[in-house]
Formats: structure tokens, sequence, C-alpha cells
């Protein structure tokens, strides 16, 4: 009997340990949802329109999209590819890495597994963090980073809300919170759901066969339960032969 | 059995029956279950999406073809020969029976339906042919001249395989007395318009 | 009907009667299966010896299929790794079987080194069971270590820089060493190449033969049992041990029973958590290898924290290799260093029962510091501290304290 309670206690010490790391600070819980088709398939419009121009997903093949999205062949290569590509292509940006190297700095980051570097909730945040300040747009998650606000127009203009502090001798100026400064198109809470998919189908495209993966791991949860069940029941037949 | 029935710690049940059942239930399963497992294993070896890819349809254009010209494509890693088939070179197709060992394209695996006719073509003067010689895969000359040849006295014009001297004639069927046993295989084809042909899409209404 | 199943019985007993007259499997499957007596009092510590076999392989499946797809090559290995996640058909399933089986395999192996060290498994006669079982775990560390390597994401690049690194602390020949484990200036592609030859040729090879000799050694002395009783002192008179019961089919069917619940969390963790918060896939290693650009903080996956936490408690290069070493190495002599005439847990004094679990603490501790970049150097070296003293005072608290007696037969 002990032993079992011991064992009870490393699995619990383990659990801690994944608790541990699965610690994310300072995010917005980004609520996205792969398993919802028509949130993906928004989501994977959004993002052929406003960040295709500049992201490649490298792994990422038009195919793919009419495979797991639910859409006919020609409303992939209508709405989400680029000029003449075609559907076995991979998706990759309008934009060369040289003008890219050029015109910002460096070279946009591919998307295609950045659901998994970072997290859902970090791109999700980040997207709805920027403000502009007298030198140009900066952004609360990725300080100074070199991605301007593609989505101004919807989400409209952001301005930081600082606040003064003294530390030690010096004045510091920190940025407590964002406050809308000019409206866009969207209200705020539209523009939170329009970034929802984004971030929704950039899950998806990190990892394609998360849909078939969760879907299938029930039925084989289902199955081992069962045989788990017969196999114990087994054991205890045979156990009754040994005396005690 | 009997042996471990006398050991000290062990007391073996009156009725096995409830046993059995368990054991059979439990084999039972974790062989179905184990053959489920082994399913992924065994995919894994198919041709993967990427591969699918690199086989999809090739369109060949076969406007610039010339009568008695022999192009040849790439499709899924195998040569497919698109010829342009004279009258003459058709003519010379009827009266060969005798020496062929399926003349009338019975063996159903080497062409598609639509193919199986005398010139085993759609068209009858365009020959769409996966030209890899069928003993053992290498590719054939073409010999399109009628005139005797060093294996063959009376040869008709055909396809000559230099790796064990195997002979099919302008439609890809192939001799009596070779190594090879079947015709050559016709691929899956189609026509979109007279100038180009579709390899890997069966015609419409086709099966 | 009966005709020919009655002359399939028979032919399929002259093949068998022929191949056991040539190679003796009939005597290896008495000897290792259906007559091996092992103690009937073996309680939950005792699956993960089986469950070890079960992961090994698993790995060593997954693993051939996994080779079919990768490529490895600096250029294209972390390609090819999506591919195998994206275009191979399951590919996906056998990748996260692999890669959470890694992690399984070291907390089933942790926990049956715990076993061992709890009931005294290690004593005599089983000095050598122990000593192999140690080599299996050192070759297991290697083995994992050059996997991870292998998708070639920014944590294999780095973590593999920083270990290879830790040769040259050897001195004088430290510098020579290190560009002789990479093969080239940097961690490059043929580092890659034949880290890839190691793990799926050398070390597996070398490791099954280890896992051969562990389970013949055990054999040869029969298994240990939760009252560290020696089953063989009591026989019958056909000379089989009256406590213990034949292998077949008492501990195939626990085992099964045992597989089946572990495969059950197995499948959890592979359908629904394969990432298992960063622990078993790392977020960083989702970022192809980039020599160019250096992560905020490379920590080594979580099986290898603890020893990596000791690394970090000593301020000197040198001191901290020969320490982290040392942590692995000292398992080696824990059959000597170990003096209570008892084996098992359960008749010893309060001492080794309190050092155990400080030690089991000190572990997990340094496991969770290893992790943390901002881990106080105070806790990281108390807690070695306490690691290594479990060990070296092991002589003297397990000769002072009062040890229960131990009954003649096991106890339930």
């Amino acid at each position: 009997m002990k032993a079992r309670y011991i064992l009870t206690g490393a699995v619990l010490l383990l659990a801690a340990f994944a608790a541990h790391g699965a610690k994310t600070s300072g995010l917005d819980h980004a609520g996205s949802n792969v398993f919802d088709t028509a949130s993906v398939q928004r989501g994977a419009a959004a993002f052929a329109n406003y960040c295709m121009a500049c992201h490649s997903m490298q792994f990422k093949r038009y195919q793919r999209l009419v495979q797991d999205l639910n859409m006919s062949e020609e409303e992939v290569l209508e709405f989400l590819a680029f000029g003449e590509q075609e559907l076995s292509d991979y998706m990759v940006a309008a934009m060369r890495d040289e003008d890219a190297e050029e015109w910002f700095g460096v070279v946009p980051p591919d998307l295609s597994l950045t659901a998994r570097s970072r997290s859902p909730d970090w791109i999700y945040t980040f997207l709805r963090s920027y403000f502009l300040t007298d030198n140009g747009w900066d952004n609360t998650v990725k300080e100074l980073t070199a991605m301007p606000h593609v989505l101004v127009e919807l989400q409209g203009i952001q301005r930081a809300v600082t606040e003064t502090r003294e530390v030690g001798d010096e004045l510091r100026t920190e940025v407590i919170g964002l406050e809308l400064d000019r409206p866009g198109l969207m209200s705020p809470s539209e523009y939170d759901d329009f970034v929802r998919d984004i971030v929704a189908f950039m899950e998806y495209a990190a990892e394609p066969a998360r849909l078939q993966r969760e879907r299938l791991g029930v039925w084989v949860l289902l199955f081992l339960s069962l045989f788990t069940f017969v196999s114990y029941l087994l054991y205890q037949e045979y156990w009754k032969d040994v005396k005690k | 059995m009997s042996e471990t029935e006398s050991v000290d710690s062990l007391q073996k049940p009156a009725d096995p029956s409830r046993r059995r059942l368990l054991t059979a239930a439990t084999g039972v399963l974790g062989a179905a279950g184990v053959a489920a497992a082994a399913w992924p294993f065994v995919s894994t070896l198919q041709p993967s999406a990427r591969a699918r890819i690199v086989g999809a349809p090739v369109e060949v254009f076969i406007g610039n073809l010339e009568p008695g010209q022999l192009a040849r494509v790439q499709w899924r890693g195998s040569t497919i020969g698109i010829m342009r088939r004279t009258d003459r070179m058709l003519s010379q197709l009827e009266g060969l029976n005798a020496r062929l060992r399926d003349p009338d394209s019975d063996n159903a695996n080497q062409q598609p339906p639509y193919a199986q006719n005398l010139y085993r073509s759609i068209r009858p003067e365009i020959l769409v042919l996966n030209i890899h010689c069928t003993h053992l895969g290498c590719v054939p000359q073409v010999l399109p001249e009628v005139g005797p040849q060093p294996f063959d006295a009376n040869w008709r014009g055909g396809f000559f395989c230099p790796c064990h001297r195997s002979t099919f004639d302008l439609a890809g069927r192939v001799f009596s007395g070779v190594p090879a046993i079947a015709n050559l295989l016709v691929p899956p084809h189609s026509f979109i318009d007279d100038d180009h042909v579709i390899i890997g899409v069966d015609p419409e209404g086709a099966a | 009907m009966a005709k020919i199943a009655n002359h399939l019985n028979r032919g399929a007993t002259a093949v068998s009667d022929w191949v056991n007259e040539r190679a003796g499997v009939g005597e290896f499957y008495k000897k290792h299966i259906s007559e091996y007596y092992a103690p009937k009092n073996f309680n939950l510590w005792y699956f993960f010896g089986s469950l070890s076999l079960l992961v090994l392989v698993n790995q060593l499946l997954t693993g051939i299929f996994l080779t079919m797809h990768y490529k490895p090559d600096a250029e294209l290995a972390f390609a090819s790794v999506e591919y195998i996640m994206r275009d191979v058909q399951w590919g996906w399933l056998i990748r996260y079987m692999h890669s959470t089986g890694a992690s399984l395999f070291f907390v089933v192996v942790y926990l049956h080194m715990l076993r061992a060290l709890m009931y005294g498994s290690y004593q005599k006669p089983r000095e050598l069971v122990w000593i192999l079982g140690v080599t299996i775990f050192l070759v297991l560390m290697a083995e994992s270590f050059m996997g991870y390597v292998l998708p070639w994401g920014q944590m294999s690049y780095w973590g593999a820089q920083v270990i290879i690194s830790l040769f040259g602390a050897v001195p004088v020949l430290g510098p020579d060493l290190v560009e002789w484990i990479r093969g080239d200036y940097f961690v490059a592609d043929a580092t890659l190449n034949r880290f890839f030859a190691l793990h799926v040729v050398a070390l597996p090879l070398v490791l099954l033969a280890l896992v051969v000799l562990h389970l013949a050694a055990l054999h040869e002395v029969g298994s240990n049992n939760p009252d560290g009783v020696d089953i063989k002192a009591n026989k019958d008179e056909a000379g089989r041990p009256r406590d213990g019961i034949p292998f077949h089919p008492y501990y195939t069917v626990k085992d099964i029973f045992g597989a089946a619940f572990f495969l059950l969390i197995a499948a959890f963790i592979i359908f629904f958590w394969p990432e298992f918060g960063g622990y078993f896939l790392k977020p960083d290693n989702f970022v192809e290898a980039n020599p160019l650009v250096t992560p905020d903080h490379i920590p080594p996956v979580w099986y290898f924290t603890p020893f990596y936490a000791i690394l970090q408690a000593v301020p000197d290069k040198l001191m901290g290799v020969v320490l982290m070493g040392a942590a692995v190495l000292i398992f080696y002599l824990v059959p000597w260093l170990d003096r209570s005439p008892v084996r098992s847990i359960r008749y010893r004094g309060w001492m080794s029962k309190f050092m155990l679990a400080l030690f089991c603490l000190a572990f997990v501790r340094l496991g969770m510091l290893g992790l943390s970049q901002e881990s106080s150097t105070f806790e990281l070296r108390l807690w070695t501290f306490v690691y290594f003293a479990f060990f070296i005072l092991m002589p003297i608290w397990t000769s002072i304290e009062k040890t229960k007696p131990v009954p003649e037969r096991v106890t339930h």
C-alpha cells in the first residue's frame, strides 16, 4: 500500500513540475479554436490579405487547405493564393527576401511554426499591442519590432499610457497600458475576433495534423481503457491462484 | 501445466472457463490493438503528399510532333513516349497477330479500357506509352523502320529492348518468344484539345 | 477439419522440435519465462523494468521508421522533420511516439532506479545487475542527447554547443577534443551527421546488448523483492523457491495490465499534449538552428536538468564538469557504499528512510533549479551538497542505524 502513496506522490510532483513550466506571463488569452473551421477559414483569408505580402509559410501547401478546411480548390486559389501560384505550391510571400532586407532591415520570419515557437497567446497579444510614438510604431510585446502595424486601418491608432516613477535617483517612464486614440474600421471586440481568427489559422498551420490527432485520440483512449480494464480482470483472475 | 500446479504458493482454480474467456478477450483485443498500431507504420511507406504532388498529371504539348516522331516526357519517374504514328505505321499493326503474345490486349492491367483496341490508343495516330520494358524495366530503343534487324529478319517496326532482347510492335504489343510477357503499359491519359495531352488523367466519363 | 488441424499441429510440433534441437529456444523459454520463479510479492514499483523494455521497443520501431524519412543534413534536417509531420502519412504519429517515448523512457528508468535504491536491489549478489543498469543509464543519456540534436532546431543546436563545450574542460586536450567531437570548428553538418550515425546505429546496438546482459545477470541471481528476502533460501523438494511463482503466466498478465495502463497515459500525451507544456518538445526547437542567433535561455531537456544544476552550482568549469560527471558515476559505487545488513527499506531504520526521501527531494529540486536561469547559487549548492551527502555518508548511516528483523518468508 505504501508503495502506492509514494508513487502517487511522484506523479503529483511530476504534474507540479509540468505546471511549473506552463506559465506564460503577461499575455492575453487568445481563446482561438483550431477546430472551428469557419474561424480558421476567415483567419486564412485574413492571413493571405494582410500577412502574406511579406511573410511566408514555407512548409504549408495550398493543397492541404483544400483537404483540411472544407474549401474547394477554386476558392483556395481565388481567395488565398497569389497570382500564378498553383495548389501544389507552398504559401510563399509575394515579397522577395532582398527587397525585405532593404525595406525593413530584416527578412520577415517564416510563420509556418510561429504558433508553436511563440504561442497562440503571444501572437494574439502581439497583434493587439501596437502603439504609435513620436518615433513611429512600437509594441509592448516585442519592443521596437521591425514590423509595421499592418492592421492599423482595422484597429485604429493606439497610444501608450505611461507612468513616471522614481527609481532610486532617476525618473523612469513605463508603459502601463494602451488606449485607442483614433478608432479604426473595426470596434475593439470585432478586432479581437479578427485577430483570434488569424491566430486560429496560424495554430492550425503550425500543426495541420492536430485536427486528425485529437479526433483519433479519443478513440485510441477509449480502446486502451477497455484493454486496460480487460487485462486487469485477467490479472486478477490469475492472481487468485497466488496464496497470501 | 502440471508442474506449476504443485508450486507451494499457488492454488489452481477448479473451473478455468472464466480464465479462458478473459485470456481470449485480452488476446483478441491485444491483437486488434497491434494490428491497428501497425497500420500507421505500414502507411508511412506509401507515397507521401510530396511524392503525390510530384506525381501529379503532366500536360504535354503535341502540336509540333511530326508524323513518325516520338517525344519523351517524365511522369512519376517513368519515361512516357508519345508518338504520332503515320498511316503506314498503323497499317503495319494489322496482320501481326500470329507473332504476338497478346494481340488483342486482353491483359487489362496493361492499358485502360479506353485504349483496348488495335492501336492501343484513344486517337489511332497518337500513341501514349510507358516505354519501360515489361520484363525488367529498361527503356527499349525505338526502331520504327521496316527492314531486317539482327534480332528479327522480318522486322515491321517497333521497340527493341537491348537489355534482354524483348521486342514490341508500334502499339507496344509484345512479340512471342521474348523474355517480356506483357504488352507495354498505356498510362491513363486524355486529350485537353487537339494539341494537348494530359498524362495521369482519364478521359471524362471513363472510369 | 479435425484431421487437418491434427496434421497442422503435428507439423508445428515437428518444426519447433527441429528448431529446439538446434537453438535451444525451449530451454531459453523455460529459463527466462515459464520456469523463471519470481517472488510473489512484487508491488507497483516492479512494473518499471518491463515498461522500460516496452519503451525501448517503441523507440527502436518508431526510430527505424523515422530514419526512412529524416535527412541527416544541416541544410535539410529541420525541413525533413516538418516533412514527416505534414507530408508523410501518419508521420506525425510516429514522430510524437518517438519524442514522447524519449521522455517517458527517463520517467520509467528513474522510477526503476528509485525502486532499486528502496529495496536494496543492488546489494550482493546483484552488484553486476546494478552496474549494467547504471551503464544502460549512461548510454541512454548519450543516446537521448544525440537524438535531441537531430531535429536541428535552435535548442538542438545550442544544446549541442553547450554540452560538447563541456569536454573543453578537460585539461590540455580540451580544445582539440571538442573539435574532434564536432568534426568542424563549430557545431555543423559534420556533427549532425555523426550524431545521426551514433544515434540510430551504434548506441542502439550497445543499448540492446547491455539490456540483454542486464536481464541475463538478473535471471542468473533471481529477482529481489520488496521484503529483500532471498526466496532461493527456501526451496521445495523440486528445487523451486516456495515464495516464487512462475513468471509466466503470473507476471506476464500483470505486466500486460501495467503496459496497458502505461500506454493509456502515453497515448493521452501523444494525442493531446505532445509538447507536454514545453518539457517534451521545446518551443524554441520549432525554430530552425541558427548559429548566428543564441536563444536567451538554453535549458537542457527536463531529464538532464538535475545534473545540469550541479554543473551550475560550481564556479569553475573543470570542477563543474567533474562534479556533474561524478553525480552520474557515483551510482556505480552504491553496492559498496551501502553497509546495511538488510536490503529493503521496510526493515531499515529511520535514517535510511529519511536520507532516501531527502535524496529524492534534492534530485527533483535540482531538476527544477536546472531549468531556470535565475536559480539562487545558495540553493543550487545546498541541494548539490545533499545529493552527494546521500552517497558519501551512506557507509555511515547504513552501518550505525538500527534495523528491524527481516522475516524468513516474503510478506504481502
